[in-house]
């Protein structure tokens, strides 16, 4: 009787907290997420799709003023495509836009947004041409010039060394992005850049590069690049008994769970990145539990990023006042005002935005130690 | 004046092939200005209109001349990106404002890159028998891209800047092409009415070229070499009217496709894009312009109507493309429609045969020279 009487409590319980906000009150915003979700990139698109979805699923069951209707569109990491998402993204009611996940998709599209005025939050275009000459477009990342700053001054402030070696993609704007800041950076930081060498896409053989950067006795080899290449350097290096710093950025999260990688190689790696799935805050451990409980898998950064993005969405909403019935003309304008006021705390850090659309956060470096990550 | 049977289908086939563009022009256009339209067909336009120009002047060269092409998306790319540095150059150094005269300075010049760079890869390579073509234009394709990787070109003082390999430009100069970035910060001008227009110009020269006396020259050197030369027709020289002739156009087109977008990158032109506009053309028929230009819209459109099926979409799309393959080879599908556009076809014939007016037209624009024919028979 009395767990009846207990469960009849709850249930009462539950009924006031989901009835505080009368179905008239609510106000359900319509947000696309636009990403790669199929293709070569797909893997970034379906991490930000995904944690975007925890947020919803948060959002929606919490059941606060605003709950969100998700639209997701494929954009196959295509600057044609793009554009065709997100006027289907349009089509479908979307009041504003979080994405897109990947950089040259995202420029397209943005200006295309900020001709028809329709508001943009990207969780991880990282391009400084992304936001560059657009007020609707906002990133949640960093850009890649501040990566490339930070890391060599990072390098320069911790003294990790002098001789510095860059391996990079010279057909990827987001290395090429982060290489071109960082040589500039660490030349006024009188870092000596001994070898520089370049791959693309289609490479899987790094020999020449980590020769290169051997026989010139580099102390640091710096990896501006995602985590595949990386993983395949730091296998050539191990076999050329070769044991540098080995300084990645945030594209180098998700290193650990490569199929097939010995771990062990990265030991000691050191990256630059604003979340790592091991962190013991409440907020990481519980969106990592959700996570793996839904998608089996580990999430990277990407996830995090855009998980963070349907809060700061909802922040900005709720600070601009949107209701259901506007357009995402409408919209933009407020969202734009209301971001600049904004101050939010997520999985990434706590961050604010200015008028340029560039986040303001503390890059964290972590060093990878006994398979896992450390932050100083 | 009597007609000959052929040559009265041949009439029919231009009509049709125009007719169906036109009335798809204007149907369009209507819906634009009743804004009935949705804004995801309206934002495909523009690239349908490229892709079809794309898918035309690859059948003048795979269909009509007989050679495999595996780079035409290069000559996209170059036309892209001359159209983009060109717009950008008016605008920056000439102040240059409207919109509709730089976009065709910009079409024009990204034709006429594309067209040199498609005699100096055909001048070697079509004077050789065999496969060579596929080779090098798939070699073409890829070295174009690894090029415009690395290539920077900028403007600032009053003049160009460009390096290569090395971003060597000074401060402060307005980057139109940057290196992996690809062509940044593109004014969007391209419009319909060019895409439009495109197609026709399209449409006019190669079905011109076809059915004219350099067309035959052309075909026969497609069927049967030896014959051909051995009548004395100069194959280098027909084989590189095709191919050149459809170098500038994809040229063209990529121009167009180019200033429809704020940015243009590399890998956008891979093989694949190439292959791309190939399985258009083989889809389409080869040598048949008007499948063509059919297939190349319905394969754009496709993964756009596809979206509902989410995440299945390319599955879905390749089984389409595998069925329509499957069912437009198939003689007894084949004999069935034939059969049902049978009364058309019938009707066109009539009317070609007793409206003069109407056939006088048609010729025009299809460049039947009725004493070029006599000379030939």
């Amino acid at each position: 009787m009395k767990k009846l009487f207990a469960l009849l409590l709850a249930a009462v319980m539950l009924m006031s907290v989901t009835t505080v906000f009368a179905e008239d009150d609510v106000i359900t915003l319509k947000v696309a997420h636009i990403g790669p979700t199929t293709g070569a990139a797909a893997l970034y698109g379906l991490a930000t799709l995904h944690g975007a979805e925890i947020a919803v699923e948060e959002i929606n069951a919490a059941g606060g003023k605003y709950r969100i209707e998700l639209i997701n569109e494929d954009d196959e990491h295509n600057v044609e495509k793009v554009i065709n998402a997100y006027n289907a993204a349009l089509d479908a009611g979307a009041q504003m836009i979080l994405g897109t996940t990947t950089s040259k998709p995202c420029e397209a599209a943005g200006a295309q947004g900020y001709v028809d005025r329709v508001f943009f939050l990207t969780p991880s275009a990282s391009s400084p041409a992304v936001t560059e000459d657009k007020d609707n477009v906002f990133q949640i990342c960093f850009s890649d010039p501040n990566q490339g700053l930070a890391s060599a001054q990072y390098i320069a402030g911790h003294s990790l060394g002098t001789k510095i070696a860059v391996i990079y993609n010279n057909a990827d704007v987001y290395s090429t992005g982060i290489r071109d800041t960082f040589v500039a950076e660490a030349a006024k930081l009188g870092l000596e850049i001994v070898s520089e060498t370049t791959f693309t896409d289609e490479t899987t053989d790094f020999t020449v590069q980590v020769a290169d950067a051997q026989n010139k006795g580099a102390e640091i080899v710096f990896l501006p690049m995602y985590y595949t290449p990386a993983s395949l350097i730091l296998k050539t290096a191990a076999d050329k008994e070769y044991h540098p710093v080995f300084f990645g950025v945030d594209g180098m999260d998700g290193i650990l769970s490569v199929e097939g990688f010995d771990t062990s190689l990265a030991e000691g790696v050191m990256l630059l990145t604003p979340f790592v799935a091991t962190a013991q805050d409440d907020l990481t451990v519980s969106f990592v539990a959700k996570y793996q409980a839904a998608y089996n898998e580990i999430p990277i950064q990407f996830a995090a990023d855009a998980y963070d993005g349907i809060y700061i969405l909802i922040a900005a909403a709720e600070k601009a006042g949107i209701t259901a019935d506007m357009s995402a003309e409408e919209a933009c304008e407020l969202m734009i005002a209301a971001m600049l006021e904004l101050q939010v705390s997520g999985l990434t850090g706590t961050m604010t935005w200015d008028e340029t659309g560039a986040v303001s956060k503390t890059p964290m470096a972590a060093t990878i130690v006994n398979g896992e990550y450390v932050f100083e | 004046m009597k007609m000959t049977r052929a040559k009265r289908s041949k009439i029919i086939y231009n009509i049709v092939t125009f007719a169906l563009v036109i009335g798809a022009f204007f149907i369009l256009q209507s819906m634009i200005d009743a804004k009935t339209i949705s804004r995801s067909l309206k934002g495909q336009l523009v690239p349908i209109c490229c892709w079809i120009v794309m898918a035309v002047s690859l059948n003048l060269v795979i269909g009509i001349s007989g050679e495999l092409s595996l780079g035409h998306a290069g000559f996209m790319s170059v036309g892209a990106y001359t159209g983009a540095v060109i717009s950008g150059v008016l605008v920056n150094l000439y102040g240059v404002q409207d919109t509709t005269l730089r976009l065709v300075i910009a079409i024009a010049a990204g034709g006429v890159m594309a067209g040199i760079v498609g005699a100096l890869i055909g001048i070697p390579v079509l004077r050789l028998r065999g496969d060579y073509l596929a080779i090098v234009t798939l070699a073409f394709g890829e070295i174009i891209r690894n090029l415009v990787n690395v290539l920077y070109i900028g403007t600032g003082d009053g003049r160009v800047y460009s390096s290569i390999l090395n971003k060597k430009l000074p401060e402060g100069v307005t980057m139109l092409v940057d290196g992996a970035k690809g062509a940044v910060k593109i004014k969007p001008i391209s419009t319909f009415m060019a895409g439009f227009i495109l197609i026709l110009i399209t449409l006019v020269v190669v079905l011109n070229l076809v059915n004219s006396r350099a067309g035959r020259a052309i075909k026969a050197t497609r069927d049967n070499r030896i014959a051909a030369e051995s009548m004395g027709v100069n194959v280098t020289k027909y084989k590189m009217m095709a191919f050149v002739t459809a170098a500038v156009l994809a040229g063209m087109a990529g121009a167009l496709y180019g200033l429809n977008s704020s940015t243009v990158v590399p890998t956008q032109f891979t093989f694949n894009q190439s292959i791309n506009v190939l399985v258009f053309v083989v889809l389409g028929g080869l040598g048949n312009i008007l499948g063509s230009v059919i297939s190349a819209t319905a394969l754009t459109v496709l993964p756009e109507v596809l979206r509902a099926f989410a995440d299945y979409r390319m599955l879905v799309y390749a089984v389409v493309l595998i069925l329509v393959m499957i069912f437009t080879n198939n003689p007894t599908i084949r004999a069935i429609t034939s059969r049902l556009f049978a009364p058309l076809k019938s009707f066109f014939r009539r009317a070609a045969k007793y409206a003069p007016a109407v056939g006088g037209a048609v010729k025009e624009l299809g460049g039947e020279e009725e004493g070029e024919e006599q000379k030939h028979e």
